[in-house]
């Protein structure tokens, strides 16, 4: 199974990045950066939920946990863990 | 002591004469924004004084003094002189809050073209719509964005120059496309400001209505004066204020206050381009040392859910005076925020066609939180009866918001639509399109919309355009689309669809659609949640009735249904 990591990773260069040779890396800030706005957040947590077949509450969606791939990452990982 | 002193005494002694004074303007002078924002600042002895200090990502800095952006404005406006854009000519400016896009709104200004800022997130589908209505001749954007103009240049022929500010040639330019440099092109000292009148037009906002396209709204110079005398008088800019207005100027508070107030007031403008993050703005606040702040509900109840401790890791003790705009400012954001900044958000409304603030709380007037506040001096606003557009006789009475034409910044027509811009006067009164009541003390008190524009995080969304756009996906096979209700946005969109055969309703579609809007019209119009059914409410005659769905997401009685169709 593909890596999380990698996964959102290029789920994020494919749907957000507007010039998709710009640079990102794990650690790329994606909210507090600009790349992912509060509305397309909306989205990428949908891409989340349906990929891994998880539910992240909203108050766990936050725009602090979704900063980063690793970020996000980690919280999949989380929800995974617990199912 | 607040520049507008006793808010009554204003009202009883008003005229918008006060404003052209101040200015030295009369009536029948030349008047250019841009030259208002720049040479005469620094006629007024203010040349070293910092105009802009821009932070990006990454804490990249800019600053620039009101010579430097008075130079640059010279630069860029000769620049598009050069390749042949002339006055009244559309001039779209499409960029992330980048110090060229401060610059080229007021450069487009000086030489007499009509700026048209629209928001970079825009698809290109939305973008396509509004250069076309415009037939704007040439747009200034960044690389980052160019794709999109590319994807729709076949379809604009009108469209001869494409101005790439950030170009660093690892790419060849193609068609129509040219790069600049404001920072390091040759800087020109003297260029002649357009010797453009009260009524030669200015600024062309696109906004959202119920049907039909975006319209184009068009303002004009003399839209200077309200908006001056409103950045003086409620956002109370001083001589030595720090401003941050954190809206885009791709919309109309970015433009009206974030550009022209700023800057024809003198003060030092603050802009932040990175994405939103509570620590973020505390951070950038205590490091400008920001004074005046004019932001907006949605971003309000952002910091409100980041919590009471972070604040207290910045020293936030230089805000002055905060304002904020674009929906109601819900009573709790007012209480909030004057217990933990020490001083309340002063609510103020006004829209893209009014072109600047038109009821307002005032600094020293009593706030009643939730309350829009009163009309500003020289505004007539009131309530009128929506069956007969006369005013309603008393308060507590519910009815339409409507203005008194013919203040300085009213809109002058939507774009190629005089006929929609004549059905915005009944009776003599501007309609606002929004619901209110009065209160006993004449307070103005916001119900809702008079149509079905949804307003989300402040932003209007037209739920024609994006049923527009999702019929155009394969498996959409019908569209209803509806405000729901958000506790940070207030609204958001949400799209009803029954699917083309072949598809199946699915998480994976659901997003698939999402994005699909997303990408065509901006993240605003973007459904955050669809919901399939096998068939949408109808009338008898197939009317769609979105009432019913709407009535359904805010837990609504539903109303008639005597003409809905038999199942």
């Amino acid at each position: 199974m593909e890596n999380i990591k990698d996964v959102v990773l290029k789920y994020v260069v494919d749907e957000y990045l507007d010039d998709p040779e710009d640079e990102m890396t794990y650690e790329t800030p994606l909210i507090s950066g600009g790349i992912v706005d509060s509305f397309s957040m909306v989205s990428l947590k949908r891409f989340l939920e349906a990929t891994y077949k998880i539910s992240l509450p909203d108050d766990r969606a936050t725009p602090e946990a979704f900063d980063t791939v690793n970020s996000i990452t980690d919280l999949v990982n989380e929800f995974l863990a617990k199912k | 002591m607040s520049n507008i002193g006793s808010y009554e005494e204003r009202v009883n002694n008003f005229s918008w004469s006060l404003a052209e004074k101040e200015l030295g303007y009369t009536p029948g002078d030349d008047i250019n924004i841009g030259w208002y924002c720049t040479d005469r600042i620094c006629q007024m002895g203010k040349s070293d004084k910092k105009a802009i200090l821009w932070e990006g990502l990454g804490g990249v800095e800019k600053q620039y003094t009101y010579n430097d952006l008075r130079l640059r404005t010279n630069t860029m406006a000769t620049m598009l002189k050069g390749i042949g854009i002339n006055e009244g000519d559309r001039v779209c400016l499409f960029m992330d809050k980048v110090p060229e896009l401060y610059v080229g709104v007021l450069s487009v200004l000086k030489m007499g073209a009509v700026a048209q800022p629209l928001f970079s997130a825009f698809g290109d589908e939305s973008l396509f719509v509004r250069l076309d209505n415009a037939q704007t001749s040439a747009i200034i954007t960044q690389r980052k964005h160019v794709g999109k103009v590319r994807l729709i240049l076949e379809r604009l022929p009108s469209l001869k120059h494409i101005i790439i500010i950030d170009h660093d040639g690892k790419k060849e330019l193609k068609t129509r496309e040219m790069a600049f440099d404001m920072d390091h092109a040759e800087q020109i000292e003297h260029f002649e400001a357009a010797h453009t009148k009260a009524e030669s037009p200015s600024v062309l906002h696109y906004t959202s209505g119920t049907t039909g396209q975006p319209k184009g709204v068009k303002h004009v110079h003399y839209s200077l004066i309200s908006q001056y005398l409103t950045s003086k008088w409620v956002l109370d800019i001083q001589d030595n204020d720090i401003y941050w207005c954190t809206a885009d100027p791709g919309w109309v508070t970015g433009t009206s206050y974030g550009i022209i107030g700023g800057f024809a007031t003198g003060a030092t403008v603050c802009i932040l381009d990175t994405g939103f993050s509570a620590e973020s703005w505390y951070k950038f606040i205590d490091k400008y040392k920001v004074t005046m702040w004019y932001s907006a509900p949605t971003a309000i109840r952002s910091l409100m859910k980041a919590g009471d401790e972070l604040v207290k890791q910045y020293d936030l003790s230089t805000l002055r005076h905060l304002a904020s705009v674009g929906e109601p400012l819900n009573a709790e954001a007012v209480i909030w925020s004057e217990k933990v900044f020490g001083k309340p958000f002063h609510d103020t409304y006004w829209q893209t066609e009014t072109g600047s603030m038109m009821i307002v709380n005032v600094p020293g007037m009593k706030i009643k939180p939730g309350s829009m506040g009163k009309p500003f001096p020289g505004i007539i606003a009131t309530v009128l009866d929506e069956h007969t557009y006369e005013p309603v006789d008393g308060p507590n009475k519910p009815g339409l918001i409507a203005f008194q034409p013919g203040w300085p910044a009213m809109m002058r027509t939507y774009w190629r639509n005089e006929e929609t811009y004549g059905k915005k006067f009944k009776n003599g009164w501007y309609l606002s399109g929004d619901k209110a009541f009065l209160d006993q003390d004449n307070y103005f008190w916001f119900i809702g919309r008079d149509d079905d524009v949804i307003n989300t995080g402040g932003h209007l969304v037209s739920p024609f355009e994006v049923e527009s756009a999702l019929l155009e996906h394969e498996a959409v096979a019908e569209s209803a689309v509806v405000a729901k209700p958000d506790a940070v946005n207030m609204e958001v969109v949400k799209a009803f669809v029954t699917l083309n055969p072949g598809f199946e309703p699915g998480d994976m579609l659901e997003l698939q659609i999402m994005n699909f809007i997303r990408k065509r019209l901006s993240p605003l119009a973007m459904p955050q949640e669809i919901e399939y059914l096998d068939k949408l409410p109808k009338t008898r005659s197939g009317k769609i009735m979105r009432r019913l769905l709407h009535a359904k997401e805010w837990g609504e009685e539903i109303g008639d249904v005597s003409t809905l169709e038999d199942d």
